[in-house]
């Protein structure tokens, strides 16, 4: 009999437990996901960064320092195994005076400690020539060159489809409500759609985490949303910065920070705000929070883009834990619990680390491990036509002719790509958008949106007025017009 | 006519090239009338249109108000768009339909190629002249800053219109328009029509933006309440729109705090203004104008860019189709006259400015060599006034000018030629008591 392992969450972290768990013989795997997607939660809207791992003080967040700076490292062999887009830009925390000054000799130390490689605290002249768009008002920066972006949900798409290739079953629209014990065991989860037996329940629901883990009479936290709001800039605004940049960090933020993303967009924020335990869901962008961002991020570079040049707007919610450490632990009452919650940042960073820190907890049950014999450790990416060179692309259109129909103009996705997006598992257009980009450029899909549903519903069978958005009550259209033409 | 597809060592040589005289590079009307006119003054041209259809916007504007000033008839927009293909058929005009212009490049210092992606692979094309006809793009809920939730229902005017009159679809049941411009006014009657409840047209600024005849006919005759000088600030829902915050502005634009109320409602479609479609042209080196949004033009509708010449909404967003169409002919002119060896240059050109309560003119150069045709766009609106000029004696009686309707003018050559570096243009009330 398979050991089964019921996994609430399919998030980066979530996904990268699926990934994991997904190697070994004797497992299996279900991930159970809430909404249309995989990781429509925190995973998709934060600012890619992997960081270095110099911001966080082992002595106070031991988690935090070491499974970051670990993930930092896994993710260079996973993001070639993956095939996940990432740039090893490095990045730059810029000083304006003297107190900031000391902030960065404390990060380098911590650096350090931590075993960051290749920190440097550098000055004016370096820093113009590492980002020549950085401000000329920093007095000095420190450069960690091990840090890097990454497209956060090409990733937790590329986990959750290698998990799958090899064995997992990913459950979506499927609620997780209780977890359920019984004699001090985890003997299941009871879900909108039925129970699922299990054997361990890993709860990896991210900011709803304390509340399930409540589900199963572990309640010693609790977690509370963070929000971040960023705007996002068309792939031709200039100016291009090449390195991440940071402000001095402080306590409960690293700051509002101005990246070029993974897919080669100026992308500026997130502020910090504090919500209520109950405002769970609250992604709503507002005026006051933009504002902020806007005047911080002005601070770091010369010459940011008018903000009515942004192309979109949006907001991430950080799941931040009352006792602050990522709280990944397994427990003997009830046994068979593994709690990997509270994954604040750098909890994108240290999402392979932790996957590997649940299988250790795993393995203290007594599990043994051994990888399966037909185990894929490679995923391919989905076909990127826009990055090919003209001879590659002539090439895919005479194999496949609808290579040559161009759906979203502003980010050239062709239908092939749509269709093949959607042979991999899309069933709304924001699962295209986020595996392709169509919809994502300039025009934010005025032009694509018609051409995405009729795809949509020729390839999977369904009625047109049933495509939706993002899943059950977001459908596009709400029926036919009278005459039904 | 495919090539054999397991030689991936060919692909390099495989990318096809293609020439004409002149590659019109957009089908919608601007671009069909200029590509007929080409034809008939017996140039080779190629018509490169990246939908399955030609007619551009027009198959989905069902509603009547096209071709009054070319046919002095009333026609639909798909009959409009009809007629404009028939003709360029007729007329055996080459074109390429399912054929994306991805890449626009000058050579030689006259003229351009193209790349184009198409379900026949990947062409370069070649052409002395190059027009370019690409329409424009709409607006959409976040460059004109609207905050809050991002759910299903929210979409621009022209998406809500072709998910109606291309597809059949009914966006939605209780909807909140932004802009009061012709779109907005148009696709709220359309919402109305269905049986939707069109619960109010938002407009920032303190006048409606678009014609008096559309406000009585789309707005009045069917009860939907107009909001001036006022903005959408939030969207609310998770899933689906639910409702929206709307605030009272002051002169600047700005929110009004404590005038914010919410208005529930499923869908909000916004009609907050057309950009030029000209990013092939600005990566290619033409010189944008901010005003318009689209290229620096001389009299022959050049581009910045020699012998790229450029028409319809790309060049200026027109809100008559007649316009669209008379630059697309202007276009196929120039290019004949530049192929043909007969354009004229002048050493200096002379500029068109915009002046008191004028947004932009196009062209912006002009030799004074010959008459020329100039449109231009008030800021604000105006009752019994004129289009007039300090540096030539010309006054042109305007007895309401609205934002939202082109001021079109032909100027003679006989006056242009006295002109010295610039002409600017003005709009001024009318002196009371004066004929005119
Ligand atoms: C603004 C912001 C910026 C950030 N920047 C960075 C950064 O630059 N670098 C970095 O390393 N980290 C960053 N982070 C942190 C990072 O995004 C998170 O640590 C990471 O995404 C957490 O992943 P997760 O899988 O734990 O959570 P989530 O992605 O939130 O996943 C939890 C999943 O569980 C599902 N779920 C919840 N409840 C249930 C249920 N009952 N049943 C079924 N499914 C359920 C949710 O729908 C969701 O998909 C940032 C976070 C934010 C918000
Ligand atoms: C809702 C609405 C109502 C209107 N009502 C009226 C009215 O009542 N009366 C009136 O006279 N006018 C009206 N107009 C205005 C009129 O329709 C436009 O002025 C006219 O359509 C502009 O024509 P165009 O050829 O410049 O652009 P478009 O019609 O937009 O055509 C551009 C064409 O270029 C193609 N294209 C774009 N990029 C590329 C590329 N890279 N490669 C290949 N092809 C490309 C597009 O697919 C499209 O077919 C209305 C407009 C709208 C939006």
């Amino acid at each position: 009999m398979p050991f089964r392992v019921a996994i609430i969450g399919a998030g980066v972290v979530g996904s990268a437990v699926a990934r994991e768990l997904s190697k070994y013989e004797g497992f299996e795997v279900h991930v159970l996901e809430k909404e249309a997607d995989v990781g429509w939660g925190a995973s998709k809207a934060n600012t890619g960064i992997l960081h270095a791992g110099y911001d966080d003080d082992p002595s106070k967040f031991p988690m935090r320092a070491r499974l970051c700076r670990a993930g930092n490292e896994l993710w260079r062999g996973l993001a070639d195994e993956l095939e996940v887009p990432v740039r090893w830009c490095g990045s730059l925390v810029l000083a304006f005076d003297e107190n900031e000054r000391r902030v960065l000799a404390e990060l380098l130390s911590r650096g350090r400690s931590n075993g960051v490689p290749g920190l440097r605290v550098v000055g004016t002249d370096l820093v113009q020539k590492l980002e020549s768009n950085a401000s000329k008002e920093a007095v000095e920066a420190l450069w960690a060159p091990t840090s890097g972006i990454i497209s956060p949900y090409e990733a937790t798409v590329a986990l959750i489809e290698n998990a799958t290739e090899n064995g997992a079953k990913l459950h979506l629209e499927t609620l997780a409500r209780r977890i359920v014990v019984k004699d001090r065991r985890v003997v299941g989860v009871e879900t909108d759609r039925g129970f699922l037996e299990a054997d361990a329940v890993v709860n990896a629901s991210g900011i709803f985490g304390d509340l399930l883990s409540g589900t199963a009479g572990i309640s010693g936290f609790r977690i509370r949303p963070r929000r971040g709001e960023y705007f996002v800039f068309d792939r031709d605004a200039e100016p291009k910065v090449g390195m991440t940049l940071f402000p001095a960090p402080r306590p409960e933020t690293k700051g509002v920070v101005v990246t070029q993303t993974a897919d080669g967009n100026l992308l500026v924020g997130p502020n910090a705000k504090d919500l209520g335990e109950k405002e769970r869901e609250s992604t709503e962008t507002t005026k006051g929070g933009l504002e902020e961002v806007w005047r911080e991020a002005s601070r770091l570079v010369v010459g940011l883009p008018p903000r009515s040049a942004a192309i979109r707007t949006f907001a991430g919610l950080r799941p931040e834990p009352d006792r602050g450490d990522f709280i990944i632990e397994a427990y003997e009452d009830p046994s068979g619990l593994v709690n990997c919650v509270g994954t604040r940042s750098p909890g994108l960073t240290s999402a392979p680390a932790i996957a590997m820190e649940v299988a250790k907890l795993l393995a203290k049950g007594g599990f043994r491990f051994a990888i399966k014999g037909k185990w894929k450790s490679r995923r391919k990416a989905m076909t990127r036509f826009r990055d090919l060179p003209s001879s590659e692309r002539d090439g895919l259109i005479s194999k496949d002719p609808s290579y040559g129909r161009i759906v979203c103009t502003c980010e050239t996705v062709t239908e092939a790509e749509i269709k093949e997006a959607i042979r991999r598992g899309a069933r709304t257009l924001d699962s295209i958008k986020f595996r392709t980009r169509a919809g994502m450029g300039r025009c934010q899909g005025s032009f694509c949106l018609a051409k995405m549903m009729v795809l949509l519903s020729r390839e999977t069978g369904t009625r047109i007025e049933d495509v939706s958005v993002k899943g059950k009550g977001s459908n596009v259209v709400l029926g036919r017009v009278r005459d039904g033409t | 006519m495919r090539r054999s597809s397991a030689k991936p060592s060919l692909w390099v040589l495989a990318v096809r090239e293609r020439e004409a005289d002149v590659i019109v590079v957009g089908g919608g009307p601007a671009g069909l009338a200029a590509a007929s006119s080409c034809k008939e003054a017996g140039l080779e041209v190629l018509l490169v249109e990246r939908e399955g259809s030609l007619g551009g916007i027009l198959p989905q504007c069902i509603h009547t108000g096209f071709g009054i000033l070319e046919t002095k008839e009333d026609y639909t927009g798909p009959e409009f768009a009809e007629m404009l293909e028939k003709r360029a058929r007729d007329l055996g005009v080459e074109i390429l339909l399912d054929s994306y212009v991805s890449r626009l490049s000058q050579v030689g210092g006259c003229g351009a190629s193209i790349e184009v992606l198409s379900p026949r692979g990947v062409e370069t094309m070649r052409a002395s002249t190059l027009i370019f006809s690409t329409g424009c793009r709409e607006r959409n809920a976040f460059e004109i800053g609207i905050t809050g939730d991002r759910p299903a229902g929210v979409m621009t005017a022209g998406t809500a219109q072709a998910l109606m009159d291309l597809y059949g679809l009914l966006p939605g049941r209780e909807v909140v328009v932004v802009g009061s411009g012709d779109v907005g006014l148009i696709m709220s009657r359309r919402f109305a029509l269905e049986g939707a409840k069109v619960k109010a047209v938002v407009e920032i600024t303190r006048y409606p933006g678009g014609l008096t005849r559309n406000v009585v006919q789309c707005l009045e005759d069917f009860g939907i309440p107009m909001l001036l000088s006022h903005a959408v600030l939030e969207v609310r829902g998770r899933k689906r729109v639910e409702s929206v915050v709307v605030s009272e502005v002051d002169e600047k634009q700005g929110p009004v705090p404590g005038t914010e109320s919410e208005i529930e409602c499923d869908t909000l479609v916004v009609a907050a203004g057309l950009v030029p479609e000209a990013g092939l042209l600005e990566k290619a080196g033409a010189k944008i104008d901010p005003l318009t949004g689209g290229p620096f033009v001389n009299e022959f509708l050049e581009t910045s860019l020699r012998g790229v010449f450029a028409c319809g909404n790309v060049l200026v967003v027109n809100d008559l189709v007649d316009h669209a169409v008379e630059q697309g002919r202007l276009c196929a002119m120039s290019a004949k006259s530049l192929i043909e060896g007969t354009m004229r240059r002048p050493s200096a050109w002379k500029r068109a400015v915009p002046g008191e309560n004028v947004r932009f003119v196009v062209p912006h150069l002009f030799s004074g060599d010959r008459d020329t045709v100039f449109y231009s766009r008030v800021r604000s609106p105006m009752r019994d006034c004129s289009l007039s000029f300090n540096e030539i004696d010309k006054e042109v009686r305007i007895r309401a000018a609205m934002p939202a309707e082109m001021v079109r003018v032909r100027i003679e050559g006989s006056l242009l030629s006295g002109v010295g570096e610039a002409l600017t243009f003005e709009v001024r009330g009318w002196p009371k008591g004066k004929r005119g």
